[in-house]
């Protein structure tokens, strides 16, 4: 579940990426039969991911893409309706509500955790007393079920009840209604998500910290550059390639919002908090509309993998491998 | 969040998906064996408070048939059709599996519920025996029938000097009685009833319209009279009734409320005596107010088996056994848990002496005037999510009664049409 994955191989090699030497049969010389068993073993090697992905995300994605051509409501006989359902869906006002309330989700948790993470690792980073148990605390919530999660934060936002308007009225400020408000339930779940998430970002952040040579900013301090000169100068630029992971993985993670969006609000009040994922799951589970779930979903992969290529070809221009 | 760089999305559907067109035909010939044989039963019916009474029923039929051992899974109404949907697709359905009149036609037509052969019929209460019935076969059991009726805290009502709710009770007096029972200062409140769609097709009743046409595929709820009810409900948060904000809608808010002695109304079905047995004050009920027409909300709650079972003949007995058994009439006639479908009202008279509360009477007093959920030709739930949601936002104030009306309207005939 919450395992924390290593980079894309594109993130983690440094320098540009090398052109492969294309193995032709004449050019690499080596024996048909020989080049066969190299194909063997490197597919040997790679069946303990390649079975799971392919049984678990590729055959699924595949039967996703034939159900969505049909009409189903999971129990009964398919119908097939062709393109219809990616028709109707692209002219339908809810579609596009939960389009634009994960992109809203994304707009607001993404900064949020990012400036958070980095102040966080920024200053876990500098020598101070407890550092390891503080590093331990930051990263407990990611480690926490977003169940547990959802719920305390319901609580803590309990607009009659909870501890954040109870502490806001001490200071005079009249609460909002959080959760149950239309206009603040989507801020309430990027609340929630940006303190969970918090922890995930500062650790990869704080790895990229630790790589950049003392020496740099020795060479800086000498040359007059201030804590603020230092920052923009030497380190974000050096933490680029950790900066570029976070954000690749926040945004694919982004546009799969789900887990917080049940528990917190189930998509309410209202459909204000309602994003992709949640839709997917009503339409499929509570509607019995499979067809039309399946072709969301296909709709959501495709704007995630053009998004993430732009942002593949995009890294050139600001991401800094050095 | 961050588990899975793939596509939960695609990957949750589809699933669920790939299982079922795996195909998921694991069910040999509903022959049973003759060696010990082991049936599942998944059920809402038990959940909060009656999974003991369940049990007896289960022990009971296990001690008659000693071949055959019951599997029992509980789960909260809540989630349960979620998991049944989920069962189904997957192939993974209990051989006994509780369903609702709502879905009834649906399952029929697609073939996941085995009909039921060899049932006599005569022993069930032959309005509810019919309702799982479809062309002349069964597909379902009656498991058992309730209503909704109005619960009130007498010593409340002392203590403000007001007169008890009686069956002769109209909206005007239930809503006189709620102000003046009103306390927001003790935290006491006069009236609570759920803001969904459950209540306002009963209201639409009660004030003598309609909810849907007479085909179930278009709404007619969008009139005079379903503008008074959505009213009567919605005109409750705040004043009479505690709001969103303040726990309504919460699960088991309402029911803890009123075990504390601070609801003095509160509509609610008759599934709740149990868990009222211990209350530390005085309650009782009477039939629910009416408008210009009376109008109680009937719940039939039904057994099927799976046209995949492989004991079907097993499946069948216990079904039997649970919906129409004398151990069943009893323990639930005992326990005040909703009433058995049962053909022989002389088998219910002891239901009136089972102790609080003391005017059991309502209970079928209510079943004089009653308003059946509304079907819809497709689209059952959705419709029943934008009803809710309309009249949430009508509560919160964030639409008028008339625009959350017409609105919901609007949105469901899109859907049910």
């Amino acid at each position: 579940m919450t395992a924390l994955q290593s980079p894309p191989a594109s993130v983690v090699v440094r320098g540009a990426p090398v052109r492969a030497q294309r193995p032709t049969a004449r050019g690499l010389g080596r024996p048909r039969r020989s080049r066969l068993r190299y194909a063997l073993i490197v597919l040997a090697f790679l069946l303990p991911s390649a079975v799971p992905l392919t049984l678990f995300t590729l055959v699924p994605m595949g039967a996703a893409f034939w159900v969505s051509l049909h009409e189903w409501n999971l129990i009964g006989p398919m119908k097939w309706v062709g393109l219809d359902n990616y028709v109707s869906l692209a002219g339908d006002p809810d579609t596009r509500r939960a389009f634009g309330n994960t992109v809203y989700y994304i707009v607001g948790y993404l900064p949020l955790v990012y400036i958070g993470g980095l102040a966080i690792a920024l200053a876990l980073n500098s020598r101070m007393p407890a550092r390891a148990f503080l590093r331990g605390i930051y990263f407990l919530p990611v480690v926490t079920s977003w169940i547990v999660v959802a719920l305390v934060w319901r609580w803590l936002l309990n607009p009659e009840y909870g501890v954040v308007n109870y502490a806001l009225g001490l200071v005079g400020i009249d609460g909002p209604g959080w959760w149950t408000d239309p206009a603040w339930a989507m801020p309430s779940i990027i609340l929630a998500s940006a303190w969970k998430d918090l922890g995930f970002v500062m650790v990869i952040l704080l790895a990229g910290l630790q790589a950049i040579p003392r020496d740099l900013y020795e060479a800086a301090t000498v040359d007059g550059a201030g804590w603020w000169r230092r920052l923009f100068s030497i380190t974000l630029p050096m933490l680029s390639p950790s900066t570029f992971f976070v954000i690749v993985i926040s945004l694919i993670n982004g546009f799969q919002v789900f887990d917080q969006v049940y528990a917190m609000t189930g998509g309410g009040p209202a459909g204000s908090s309602q994003v992709v994922v949640q839709q997917v799951y009503d339409l499929t589970f509570r509607y019995g509309r499979a067809g039309e779930a399946s072709a969301l979903s296909w709709m959501l992969f495709v704007v995630v993998l053009a998004i993430t290529i732009v942002q593949l070809r995009g890294q050139k221009k600001w991401v800094n491998y050095a | 969040m961050f588990r899975s760089t793939h596509l939960t999305a695609a990957a949750a559907a589809a699933a669920v998906i790939a299982l079922a067109l795996a195909g998921c035909s694991s069910g040999d010939s509903g022959n049973a064996s003759d060696g010990p044989v082991t049936i599942t039963y998944s059920n809402f019916i038990s959940n909060g408070g009656n999974e003991e009474n369940l049990e007896t029923i289960v022990s009971a039929f296990e001690a008659e048939n000693p071949d055959v051992t019951v599997e029992v899974t509980t789960l909260p109404y809540a989630d349960y059709f979620t998991t049944l949907q989920t069962d189904l697709a997957a192939g993974t359905q209990a051989d006994v599996f509780d369903i609702e009149y709502a879905n009834f036609g649906t399952y029929v037509k697609d073939g996941v519920i085995a009909p039921l052969e060899g049932v006599d019929t005569s022993v069930y209460r032959e309005s509810l025996a019919e309702a799982y019935a479809s062309d002349g076969t069964q597909y379902a059991l009656p498991s058992s029938f309730s209503d909704v009726v109005l619960f009130y805290n007498s010593d409340l009502f002392d203590k403000a000097g007001l007169d008890y709710p009686t069956s002769d009770w109209t909206w005007a007096d239930e809503k006189a009685a709620a102000a003046k029972l009103t306390d927001q200062a003790a935290g006491v409140w006069g009236d609570y009833q759920p803001i969904t769609f459950y209540e306002y097709y009963k209201a639409v009743a009660q004030a003598g319209g309609d909810f849907l046409s007479a085909d179930g595929t278009a709404t007619a709820f969008d009139s005079p009279e379903g503008i008074a009810a959505a009213e009567w409900l919605v005109g409750k948060s705040g004043t009479v009734m505690p709001t969103t904000e303040q726990g309504a809608g919460t699960p088991d808010y309402d029911s803890g409320l009123f075990l504390e002695g601070k609801l003095a109304m509160w509509h609610s079905g008759i599934w709740m005596f149990g868990a009222m047995a211990d209350a530390p004050f005085t309650w009782d009920i009477a039939v629910e107010p009416g408008d210009t027409e009376k109008a109680s909300a009937l719940f039939s709650n039904a057994v099927a088996v799976s046209a995949t079972s492989a004991q079907k003949e097993a499946a069948q007995d216990f079904a039997e056994f649970l919906t129409s058994s004398k151990t069943m009439v009893e323990t639930r006639l005992d326990a005040g848990w909703e009433l058995p479908p049962v053909a022989d009202d002389s088998l219910l008279t002891s239901y009136l002496d089972k102790g609080a509360p003391a005017n059991r009477q309502a209970v079928f007093d209510s079943l004089e005037a009653v308003a059946l959920p509304p079907i819809a030709a497709t689209g059952q739930t959705e419709m029943q999510d934008i009803v809710t949601e309309e009249l949430s936002e009508a509560a919160a104030g964030r639409k008028t009664v008339e625009e959350a009306v017409s609105s919901a309207a609007q949105r469901v005939d899109a859907v049910i049409g």
